[in-house]
Order: C-alpha cells, then structure tokens, then sequence
C-alpha cells in the first residue's frame, strides 16, 4: 500500500518514511540537475540569496523533454543522482529536505541526510512518459538560459517514488541487492 | 555510380530521431515481457518491468519520448563504395536532419559545445557520426540515441593474453557491478574483444544494435555470452537496482582480430530503453 505525502515535506513526514516504502507524492517540488545544482552552490558561496527558498522543499533531478501544445511537460523522468552528491551536503545545510532520482548516493550524502533528517526518494528511471502525466503544472522560476537545466516549479499529483535513503540511512539498494545477490 | 541527394538523407535522420525515441524495438520489448513473465523473481522487480514496458506502449501511443534522456544522436551509417553524394555536405545534412528531428519531436537537447564550459548547442548537434565503407550502392543509416546516465557507465581496459575469456567475463562483472543502480537496469551490455582501443570500443557500442540476445554465430563467443549474462544476473542488482534476477536482458560479445601482445576489452552499456531505428536509401 503506498503512503501519501505533501510537499514542501514537513518533519513529522520524512520520519514516518522507511527504505522501500512506496509514497505518492502531491504537491509542489522543484526540478534541478547538473548545472543549476552548480549555480545555486557558487551562488551561496558569494553569499547572495537563493532564487528558490528550499526550506522544506523536494528537488526532483530531472531535465524535461519539451512540452507539446497543450500539455504542461514532455517526457520527465529521473536523471542519475550521483553527479549532484558533491553539491547535496550544501543543499540540505540550507533547507532541502528531499531528492528525487535515480542511482546511489555517496557515503557523504547519506551522512548528511541524516545529519539534517532528510529524504532520498526514488522513481523509475527511463519511466518518462509515465511520469509527465503526474505533472500538471510546470512553470521555469529560475535559469531559464539553461533550457532543460533549468529550475522548474511542478505541481505534482500522485507521483510515485520509492524510498531510498531513510532519515535513519537505511539505504534501499543495499538491502535490494543482498536479498538477491549469489 | 548512384547520386544520392544529402537532402533525402537528411529527411531521413529527421525521421529516424523521432521514431527511435518514440517506439522501442520489439525484440527489446519482447524480452522485457519475458523477464516479467518468467525470469524475475523479486515480486517489486516484476512491478518494475511492468511499468517499464507499460511507459514504452504510453510513449508509442501518445507520440512522445520514452525517456526524457533523448540521447546524444550516435549515427552509424554504411556507405556503398558507388554512391555519390550529391546537393551539399553529407555530415552538415545529418546534423541538419538531427536538429530538425529533434526540434519537431519534442524531444530534448542534450548537447554541450564545450566539455568544460557546457553551453548547450540548442538542437542536439553535432551527431555523433561513424562511417564504414562497404561493397554495394546502397546507405544504410542506423541511429541509437544513446543516455548520458548508462553512457556514463561504461569501460575500456587493457587485458593480457593470458586473461582469456573468463577474464574479459570478469571485467565486466566489475564494470556492471560498480555501475550498481545508475545505468538504469536491466542494462544490455555490449562488449568489444580484441583490436586496438578505438576499435573494441566502437564494437563494444555496434554490438548493441544486434537483436536483443541472438547469440554471436561463433559458439565460443556464444557461450562467453551465456556465461557473463548468468554471471552479470547473479550480482542481484535487479530491475532499477532495487534487488533481482534481470540486472541485464542481454549480453553481446563482438571479437576481433587481435596484436600478439593485448587482448583490449571494452564494455559500453545501455540503459533498458535500447533505442535504435534504421533505414535504407
């Protein structure tokens, strides 16, 4: 059965989640990849503001495909999450509380998600167009420059993830891969 | 000798970008229906397989990509030695092809022009072309949109002689095993054995355009194949990594000819949605 969550997250959500659980998530998130992962960090490294406030707020990894006339977001499904680990300490220091996307994570960053009691939420990569139809809203609210890279805010409805990494550190891959392995 | 307009070709590319990224193979399908059906046993792997296959049928239905990753364009095109190009510039009427495929499909664009500076090129160009010469009047134009995330994944080591088979098997283990949940299993896995560097990989990247899981016609190759698919399934990554028997669908084994002194191995792998679409002119 899957849970339902609400996002931004709030604490008392993040920790009713445990490894492999399945959640449906509605609400609003935020897109960010490679490129607008590395602006946001130079950016709090010169010390200006955000152009997102991300207290409490999930970053899905993911560049969309265009949108065709008439629909809110092409194909959008999860990038590998492992290129932004170098910037996802620095993001959870300053609010982010979950992560969408697909692939492990770096020891640092499973430290630092229970450090600051955070989320690391999977959906299934190569699963684009299934996911586009959970979108129903997406606007660019900063980097439009960056085309796909882009931060986009989306108003999601019932998008489905898997838990990967738990507030505790319990890491969903790990225990996945044991079961099976011989 | 046969004129042959680069515009038709370039009409052709244009379609090519669109139906690959639209419609995935049927053998690649059929394969994943299998694995649903009777090779997974992990009841969440099986759901995962499912879901993959009902993305593929949405995608084909609504005209719209599989994936959001819509690849770099790597083009593989087979030139016969009596054509004649005519009407421009072959590999600028590709790119052309690809830049208007790419914008009328929707599809996204992932290229940069600089390594290090990563501004996008806005059309998905330059396409990534490689050419062979062969007998005939005829092109043959193969185009597999490959992801950067299993892209990413891949590997080229030098083994010696006396590594043998089992240790090109063992190199691939390693290579699938460290790739762990990133390349988006069930991964195919193309390998290229013996040559030079260059050559292993791009047979390494050519072997992927086989039907998913036709043996290579050597028995020896074939069985190399049998072996590292059984090897690669035991690692128990499973379907999006998240435990399971199908952690690849396929491998495919390319050989050749080899210097005395190596035995190069090299291992490209591909995520599950193992686009290719080809056309002849």
């Amino acid at each position: 059965m899957e849970k339902q969550i609400a996002a931004p997250l709030t604490d008392r959500d993040i920790e009713s989640l445990e490894a492999g659980d399945k959640v449906l998530i509605n609400g609003v998130i935020y897109t960010g990849r490679d490129a607008a992962h590395k602006r946001l960090v130079e950016t709090l490294e010169r010390g200006e503001d955000l152009p997102v406030d991300l207290q409490g707020q999930i970053i899905y990894y993911v560049g969309p495909c265009p949108a065709k006339p008439g629909d809110p977001i092409g194909s959008a499904g999860p990038t590998t999450s492992g290129r932004m680990d170098v910037y996802t300490p620095t993001m959870l220091e300053v609010g982010l509380r979950g992560m969408i996307g697909k692939g492990n994570r770096s020891d640092e960053v499973v430290e630092a998600i229970k450090e600051y009691k955070g989320v690391y939420l999977l959906a299934i990569g190569g699963a684009g167009a299934l996911l586009a139809k959970c979108v129903n809203k997406a606007e660019v609210v900063a980097y439009e420059e960056l085309g796909p890279e882009a931060i986009f805010r989306l108003e999601v409805e019932d998008f489905p993830v898997v838990v990967g990494v738990d507030a505790a550190g319990n890491d969903i891959y790990v225990k996945g891969r044991e079961e099976y392995a011989r | 000798m046969r004129e042959l307009d680069v515009e038709q070709v370039k009409e052709t590319v244009s379609d090519l970008c669109v139906q690959a990224n639209y419609h995935l193979p049927g053998d690649v399908l059929e394969v994943l229906q299998r694995a649903a059906d009777e090779e997974e046993e992990s009841p969440v792997g099986r759901e995962v397989l499912e879901l993959i296959i009902d993305n593929a049928e949405t995608a084909a239905d609504e005209k719209m990509p599989i994936c959001q990753d819509t690849g770099s364009a790597v083009i593989f095109l087979d030139i016969g030695q009596d054509v004649h190009f005519v009407g421009g510039d072959l590999e600028e009427a590709i790119n052309r092809g690809v830049a208007e495929g790419y914008e009328r499909g929707y599809l996204r664009k992932s290229m940069t022009e600089d390594p290090f500076e990563r501004d996008n090129t806005g059309d998905n160009t330059p396409a990534i072309i490689h050419t062979q010469i062969v007998p005939g009047d005829q092109v043959k134009i193969a185009l597999a949109p490959k992801g950067g995330g299993a892209e990413n994944m891949s590997a080229a080591r030098g083994l010696t002689p006396a590594d043998g088979p089992d240790g090109v098997k063992d190199f691939v283990v390693d290579t699938v095993s460290s790739a762990g949940s990133n390349p988006c299993p069930p991964i195919v896995v193309g390998v290229g054995v013996g040559s030079t560097l260059e050559k292993a990989v791009l047979l390494a990247k050519k072997s992927l355009l086989r039907p998913l899981r036709q043996p290579h016609p050597r028995e020896h190759i074939a069985e190399l194949e049998r072996q590292t698919l059984a090897a690669v399934n035991d690692l128990g990554i499973g379907p999006q990594g998240l435990g399971g028997r199908t952690t690849a669908l396929a491998v495919h084994i390319e050989p050749h000819s080899s210097h005395i002194a190596s035995l190069l191995a090299a291992v490209n792998i591909q995520c599950h949605a193992a686009r290719h679409a080809e056309a002849i002119l």
